[in-house]
């Protein structure tokens, strides 16, 4: 073709009734929008991974360093507290999988009661979160100048019982260092986990107003992969501050 | 490196001269300026090159001269000339850099150490015949010189542009560097990482002397006391020798001549005994612990300043028997800030090097 | 001298009546709008805003260095000044500048679609920018901080007493602008092409645009952790960067490095993308080696990644690591003089005229040329001990930034104005000014090398005697600089009423927005178009002319 126009000359069009409402007019359909949506969500969830990536990177090296400091540090947690909250994350994620799978196949009910199911679990891994907190506030295992080490020198029977060795007191020192870790990665997690409740309580209170049926899922969809995300994050969390050297 | 060594000499006079570089006071100074020759002499050959073309091609092919513009692809050997050349250089520049920098940050074994503690914002050196100086550095001609630096409180950086030698003092760490000064005269000492207020004020001056008048310097400005005799008295009165009396029972290892031996450490690891495992052994002791003993030395951070660990490393560093150790333990008039009472003491303690 | 301005007969022409900026009225139709080109303008005003402070506080950075002596001001503002100079003209002004306002406006027109994939985002992130300033602002007033833009602990978590806090958390906030920023573009480009508009169709705007995307989007968010735990450091004294609690000052480094390398390829690379449009369309030449120079882009933002270390060569970093970072800074220094090589070579055979925007892009491929190669002589390590935390490094990455980028930005501003604005700037003033910048630019800049040299200390109040004539030298260049810098303001604000009409395509270039009206329409295209022309392709625009000229009537 010789003659070969880069704009072609059609009238714009006025009418909105050959496409749903709320597809946007920058958009050529709806399948271009929805896929250029989950596009923009998983790459978002790339830089949420650099996000936690430095704190990761400044736990590994530390605990390479300080490998004793982070055992006891992190004999401070509660095993019971942290299995049951990843217990929760990971039924959440699957109400949140079955929410989407309502929302894919229009089950109004099915969707109301799997984000409600998900909202009770998230906020429950919050309660337990509080909990956690207030016990390392009530033994003074908060970083800052209230931070008391003298314990890890001298544990208690109990502690001892459990394998807990004393450490020196430079070694002690160091747990401050664990439990900086731990209160800044925790709670960024906690901090996203909050905003994704914030998201899901505005999505339940549309899809019991009997939103997401018409087959405009994709902030269903799209919410759901962010809340696998923090999902997974919680599951390199939990065995890197939990779990370290429980063997015996 | 090509250049005849008149011709060299003249240059490197000139760019002094003309301000263009500093002095070449040191022994190293001369190698760094060539590969900064190079590269400049490089880059003035890119640019007139890039400048060339452009201007060349801008002229011949105005508008007025070229109305219609010819479309080119482009050349795959262009590209691979513009991309070979160039790395090749830029590589040439790597391994000769790569070389200086390696010959500049690896002291040679017979180098005389000068300590420097940098702190907001002066500069102190302390020479291991006891000499102190504040923002000032005397050190003589002939001999290689190591600084060992360390940051009381924030990063700063030791630089005596006319030795072409730089290095941060670092909280927490000891760092070196070394260079061998070739001209008596005077040469600035800057601080060049910000440090806060003063930090255009953490200016110094490096004083090269000939080896005699070093030798009259250093008598002249001693203060009697040289590091390792503060270290001794700090050894004492910090208890050390308590633990670290080399008697075969005792619960802590023998020092003497520890330092430059490699020690097998309760990890199974084998490390090598220098001032920075001797500082890092007096504030974290439970990591540094020698095989055979028990993790019970407490630590001193936060005990002892800068000076005070840098005394107790000279002091270590030239233990080779536990004789005076044990002369201290049986003294009882050994406090601090009271004069030794027992025996007078010799120009050096043992093992100790005199001034 | 002849030139390629092609304007409809201005007795006639108009502003087209229905535009992008006439289609709403009122405020809030500006700030609440999802126009790209109405957000890049607003970017546009902001940026040229925080432009103007930075340079401001470089005015007294330099009245201060006339005096070897400190005393125009206190050494504690001084060191406020330039830290206060260094975050704005960083974060405020050089990340944000070409993406947010030019890139902002193209790359929809320039892939064929009526806007960016996210609207919403994209004016969120102009009030995260806009949110990250009046705290930067507020941070400055309410005393300033002294840390430097680098925030070296242990100086900014323990021992400055000034507002750190305030300026670590509107970075924090004005990273998410360009994190927002750089995911648009990503998406965009991958996404809403038009029809034909393959990848290597697409101008090399998008291109350099794309690369600084990828950078966005990855490095940013690691300066975001790093501010984080700066702030929980300074606040509530976690000690993760303090040697006294066991932690380790240079992991600061590290961190903070890994992003603010990268930051410098995110500030060039969409510079470098102005500069190829505009030696394209002023040669009327197609881009030589159109592949070399994308995959370039791509190179650098790869590379980029991998040397943030090169900022660290004295601090002690094991000799094996140096030899490793020094290489690979050699390595990312390649690509950047393959693109000027390429520049070069596409006016060969060109047909070339001199406008403003050209005249910029000359200045670039100089300036940039030196401020690279003097990279090379600190990335070479041996060389890096004795020029590093001196004038040297100063003058550097001001060759590259200001001569480079700021040079850059100011050729597509000219380049594009007709386009956003209807409007032609008056073109012998712009000649002027781009010369005056030019000039007192190397006359700011130049003597820096030679003062860095000598060993001048950055970062200071008060220097040596015998460094004072090249400082004052330097002072006297950046009158003229400024200068250079406040002409365009003026006529560029008078072009806007008096100004000639532009119609579509002034400067005769290809390229979708050039086939659209000026201002364009808010929908940009009245119908998506289908890309059958290749890119750079003068013969298809020869081409259109002829069958506009034959099909009149």
């Amino acid at each position: 073709m010789s003659d070969s126009h880069a704009i072609a000359a059609e009238a714009g069009h006025d009418n909105h009734a050959d496409h749903p409402p709320y597809l946007r007019h920058h958009f050529v359909s709806m399948e271009q929008q929805d896929e250029t949506v989950s596009f923009g969500m998983w790459l978002f969830l790339l830089t949420e991974i650099m996000f936690f990536g430095g704190l990761f990177t400044a736990y590994l090296i530390y605990r390479n360093w300080y490998f004793p400091a982070f055992v006891a540090g992190s004999h401070q947690l509660d095993i019971f507290w942290g299995s049951l909250n990843t217990l929760l994350l990971i039924c959440s994620s699957f109400t949140m999988a079955m929410g989407v799978w309502s929302a894919e196949t229009k089950r109004h009910k099915g969707l109301v009661w799997s984000l409600i199911g998900t909202l009770i679990l998230g906020i429950g891994f919050l309660g337990i979160k509080t909990i956690e907190y207030t016990e390392k506030y009530e033994k003074h295992h908060i970083p800052g100048h209230t931070f008391d080490w003298k314990g890890f020198v001298n544990p208690t029977p109990e502690e001892i019982a459990k394998g807990d060795k004393p450490l020196a007191p430079d070694m002690a020192q160091k747990t401050e260092v664990y439990f900086s870790l731990y209160f800044a990665m925790t709670g960024m997690h906690a901090l996203h986990m909050i905003i994704g409740i914030a998201l899901l309580l505005g999505m339940l209170v549309k899809a019991m107003r009997g939103g997401y049926m018409d087959g405009h899922i994709a902030f269903v969809e799209n919410f759901g992969l962010y809340w696998h995300f923090v999902d997974i994050v919680w599951i390199f969390l939990f065995p890197l501050l939990y779990l370290i050297s429980r063997h015996q | 490196m090509g250049l005849s060594p008149v011709i060299w000499q003249f240059l490197v006079k000139w760019m002094v001269n003309f301000a263009i570089i500093p002095p070449e006071a040191s022994k190293i100074a001369p190698q760094v300026d060539a590969l900064l020759v190079f590269m400049t002499l490089v880059s003035l050959v890119g640019l007139v090159l890039v400048g060339l073309l452009v201007t060349a091609f801008s002229i011949m092919y105005r508008r007025d001269k070229n109305p219609v513009a010819t479309q080119i692809e482009g050349s795959t050997l262009l590209e691979a000339t513009w991309t070979i050349i160039p790395l090749g250089l830029f590589l040439v520049m790597f391994v000769w850099g790569s070389v200086l920098y390696f010959r500049i940050y690896t002291p040679p074994p017979n180098a005389m150490n000068i300590y420097v503690v940098g702190k907001q914002w002066m500069w102190k050196a302390e020479h291991p015949g006891g000499q102190h100086e504040i923002n000032s550095l005397h050190v003589p001609t002939g001999r290689p010189i190591q600084i060992t630096l360390i940051s009381q409180d924030v990063f700063h950086s030791f630089s005596i542009p006319a030795f072409r030698v730089k290095r941060e003092a670092i909280p927490g760490r000891y760092t070196t560097v070394w260079f061998e000064a070739t001209t008596p005269g005077a040469y600035h000492l800057f601080c060049t990482q910000y440090c806060g207020t003063q930090h255009s004020g953490m200016v110094g001056e490096v004083d090269v002397l000939t080896p005699e008048d070093y030798k009259k310097w250093l008598a002249g400005s001693t203060s009697g006391v040289s590091l390792a005799q503060n270290g001794e008295r700090l050894f004492a009165s910090l208890s050390c020798n308590a633990c670290h009396n080399g008697q075969p029972d005792s619960r802590g290892p023998s020092l003497a001549d520890v330092y430059g031996s490699k020690l097998m450490l309760t990890t199974g690891q084998p490390i090598l005994v220098d001032e920075a495992y001797l500082r890092q052994a007096i504030l974290n002791p439970s990591q540094h612990i020698t095989q055979g003993y028990a993790p019970i030395m407490p630590t001193y951070q936060g005990q002892i300043s800068e000076e005070g660990l840098i005394s107790l490393v000279e002091y270590i560093k030239n233990l080779s028997s536990n004789y005076r150790v044990q002369q201290t333990l049986n003294t009882t008039g050994l406090l601090p800030e009271q004069p030794d009472k027992t025996s007078s003491r010799p120009a050096g303690a043992q093992g100790v090097t005199k001034p | 001298m002849s030139t390629i301005v092609s304007l409809p007969d201005q007795a006639t022409a108009q502003i087209p009546k229905r535009n992008y900026i006439t289609n709403e009225n009122g405020l809030m139709s500006w700030l609440l709008t999802g126009d790209h080109k109405r957000i890049a303008m607003l970017y546009l005003i902001s940026i040229t805003l925080f432009f103007f402070i930075g340079g401001a506080l470089a005015g007294l950075i330099r009245m201060e260095l006339l005096t070897p002596q400190s005393d125009l001001m206190s050494t504690d503002t001084y060191n406020k000044v330039f830290t206060m100079h260094g975050v704005i003209m960083i974060f405020l002004f050089l990340v944000p500048s070409v993406p947010a306002t030019l890139g902002n406006f193209l790359i929809p027109i320039m892939v064929g679609a009526k806007d960016l994939a996210f609207p919403k985002i994209n004016l969120l992130s102009w009030y995260l920018y806009v949110a990250g300033g009046i705290m930067t602002l507020a941070a400055m007033i309410t005393g300033g901080v002294d840390t430097g833009w680098t925030f070296t602990t242990p100086m900014s978590t323990h021992f400055s007493n000034t507002n750190v806090v305030t300026t670590g958390l509107a970075i924090f906030v004005a990273g998410f602008s360009s994190i927002f920023t750089g995911l648009n573009f990503i998406v965009t480009i991958h996404r809403m092409r038009a029809p034909g508009m393959t990848w290597f169709k697409l101008p090399l705007f998008c291109w350099s645009h794309y690369a600084a995307s990828i950078l966005m989007v990855l490095g940013t968010p690691v300066l975001a952790i790093t501010l984080v735990l700066v702030v929980l450091e300074r606040t509530i004294g976690i000690g993760v960067f303090d040697p006294t609690k066991g932690g380790d000052p240079i992991l600061f480094q590290h961190l903070f490095w890994f992003y603010s390398h990268p930051a410098v390829y995110i500030m060039i690379l969409p510079g470098m993308g102005v500069i190829s449009e505009v030696i394209s369309t002023f040669s009327r030449k197609r881009v030589f080696g159109y592949t070399a120079v994308a995959f370039s882009s791509v190179a650098i933002a790869v590379f980029g990644f991998f040397v943030w270390a090169h900022h660290m060569f004295i601090m002690g970093v094991s000799n094996y690591a140096v030899l490793v970072f020094s290489l690979l800074t050699m390595l990312v220094a390649v690509p950047s003089a393959i693109k000027i090589f390429n520049w070069a070579f596409t006016l060969y055979k060109g047909s070339i005229t001199f406008e403003t925007p050209m005249l910029y892009a000359f200045g670039f491929m100089g300036l940039f040329t030196i401020g690279g190669l003097t990279g090379v002589f600190l990335g070479s390590s041996g060389t890096d001990i004795h020029l590093t935390e001196t004038y040297f490094i100063v003058a550097h990455f001001h060759f590259v930034m200001v001569g480079g980028m700021l040079m850059a930005f100011l050729s597509g501003v000219h380049f594009w104005w007709p386009k956003m604005t209807g409007r032609m700037y008056p073109e012998k003033i712009s000649q002027l000014a781009a010369v005056v910048t030019f000039i007192g630019f190397n006359f700011t800049f130049f003597p820096q090398f030679l003062v860095g040299m000598l060993g001048m200390p950055r970062r200071y109040a008060a220097y040596p005697q015998e460094f004072q004539v090249l400082n004052v030298f330097s002072t006297a260049g950046a009158t003229i600089l400024g200068v250079g810098y406040l002409l365009p303001i003026i006529y560029l604000l008078w072009s806007l009423k008096y100004g000639e009409i532009a119609g579509n395509n002034p400067w005769q270039a290809t390229g979708l927005e050039w086939q659209i009206q000026s201002p364009p329409l808010t929908e940009n295209f009245t119908t998506i178009p289908i890309v059958t022309q290749d890119v750079y392709d003068y013969e298809w625009l020869d081409r259109q002319k002829e069958h506009e000229v034959t099909h009149v009537g």
